[in-house]
């Protein structure tokens, strides 16, 4: 199974995002939300993610973060440093828009795809069109 | 008491003097990124530091690499912007090589710096120039490695590293960002000192004058 890490400054944000995706992907996937520093105001916080990430690994044979903007971006980098070479092995951090990106990861991951697939397709969200005209 | 080693109980007073100082100067760094980025730099760096103050008080400690890398992870964790992960990065990559010290001199001290600075590097991907915390750490780190081959005093090494720590923020002021939030300025964020080097800058003061610089 793959897992997918939503980090957002804000948990509210990152909770929703789970939601919308989880409903579309079913229970073939984990998706998990991180938001918010320690103390629940908005921000990112390293060991939250090291945390959600431990989790995840233990279930997942692979999982893809899906990062909102900046220090989201760094905290999951230097959250990696803290995991076992084995466990950042089968980390990916995908460059795509967060919500968009983690519904059409979540899909993807719900079909058996393995990791690098699941990257491309949340990566392909930058190209989603939502008007037709 | 050594002037020439920093030692547990001195690393713990830097750390005490950090929050005084960017404390004192909250304000100031807020009104510094709200000119070209999120106005959180202040309030998010006095987090980290009374946190980080907090845990360290409440340890007992033998070895200063164990004091530098408890502020890492309190840092890492309640900061909250990008600076947490950065400023993390760098105290835990400088703790890693104070690892087992019981004391430090100027040349260790150095070493330890230029680690945590790569770490920066390594995690930001920031350039010399690009209007960064690296400006400041980058001249002060060259200087402190400087004093440490001719055999300065430490404390002479520490008022060096502070003057071109100071000299690389003041550099800032005319910078286009190329990296963070002000990135997304462009060319409206030059005229403008930057905030990652001015916080790096403090950080530097208040570990030099709580050594007595």
């Amino acid at each position: 199974m793959i897992g997918i890490l939503v980090v957002c400054h804000s948990f509210k944000a990152a909770d929703g995002i789970v939601e919308i995706a989880s409903q579309m992907a079913g229970d073939k996937v984990r998706v998990v939300g991180v938001g918010g520093n320690e103390e629940g105001s908005l921000g990112t916080s390293t060991a939250n993610i090291y945390e959600a990430l431990n989790k995840l690994l233990m279930e997942c044979d692979g999982v893809v973060v899906i990062p909102d903007l900046g220090s989201a971006v760094l905290s999951t980098k230097a959250a990696l440093d803290f995991l076992s070479e084995d466990q950042k092995s089968k980390v990916v951090i995908a460059d795509a828009p967060v919500l968009e990106g983690t519904v059409l990861a979540s899909v993807e991951a719900s079909t058996g795809s393995p990791v690098e697939k699941v990257v491309q397709v949340a990566e392909s969200a930058h190209l989603l069109k939502k008007l037709t005209n | 008491m050594d002037n020439e080693h920093l030692d547990v109980t001195k690393a713990v007073a830097i750390i005490e003097n950090i929050k005084e100082i960017i404390d004192a100067n909250k304000e100031f760094l807020t009104r510094l990124d709200s000119a070209i980025g999120d106005a959180d730099h202040g309030i998010n760096m006095s987090r980290g530091f009374t946190k980080a103050l907090e845990k360290v008080r409440s340890n007992q400690y033998n070895d200063i690499g164990a004091v530098f890398k408890d502020v890492a992870m309190t840092l890492m964790s309640t900061v909250g912007g990008a600076a947490g992960p950065l400023y993390g990065t760098f105290f835990m990559r400088a703790s890693m090589k104070l690892s087992g010290h019981q004391e430090a001199d100027l040349a260790l001290l150095a070493q330890a710096f230029r680690e945590g600075l790569q770490g920066v590097v390594a995690l930001g991907k920031a350039q010399l120039g690009d209007k960064t915390m690296v400006d400041a750490l980058t001249p002060a780190i060259e200087a402190l490695e400087a004093a440490a081959k001719q055999g300065l005093p430490l404390k002479e090494g520490l008022k060096r590293a502070l003057a071109m720590a100071e000299k690389g923020m003041n550099d800032t002021i005319p910078l286009v960002a190329r990296k963070g939030r002000a990135s997304y300025l462009g060319e409206r964020s030059a005229g403008h000192q930057d905030p990652g080097a001015t916080s790096s800058y403090l950080i530097l003061k208040a570990f030099c004058e709580a050594l007595g610089v």
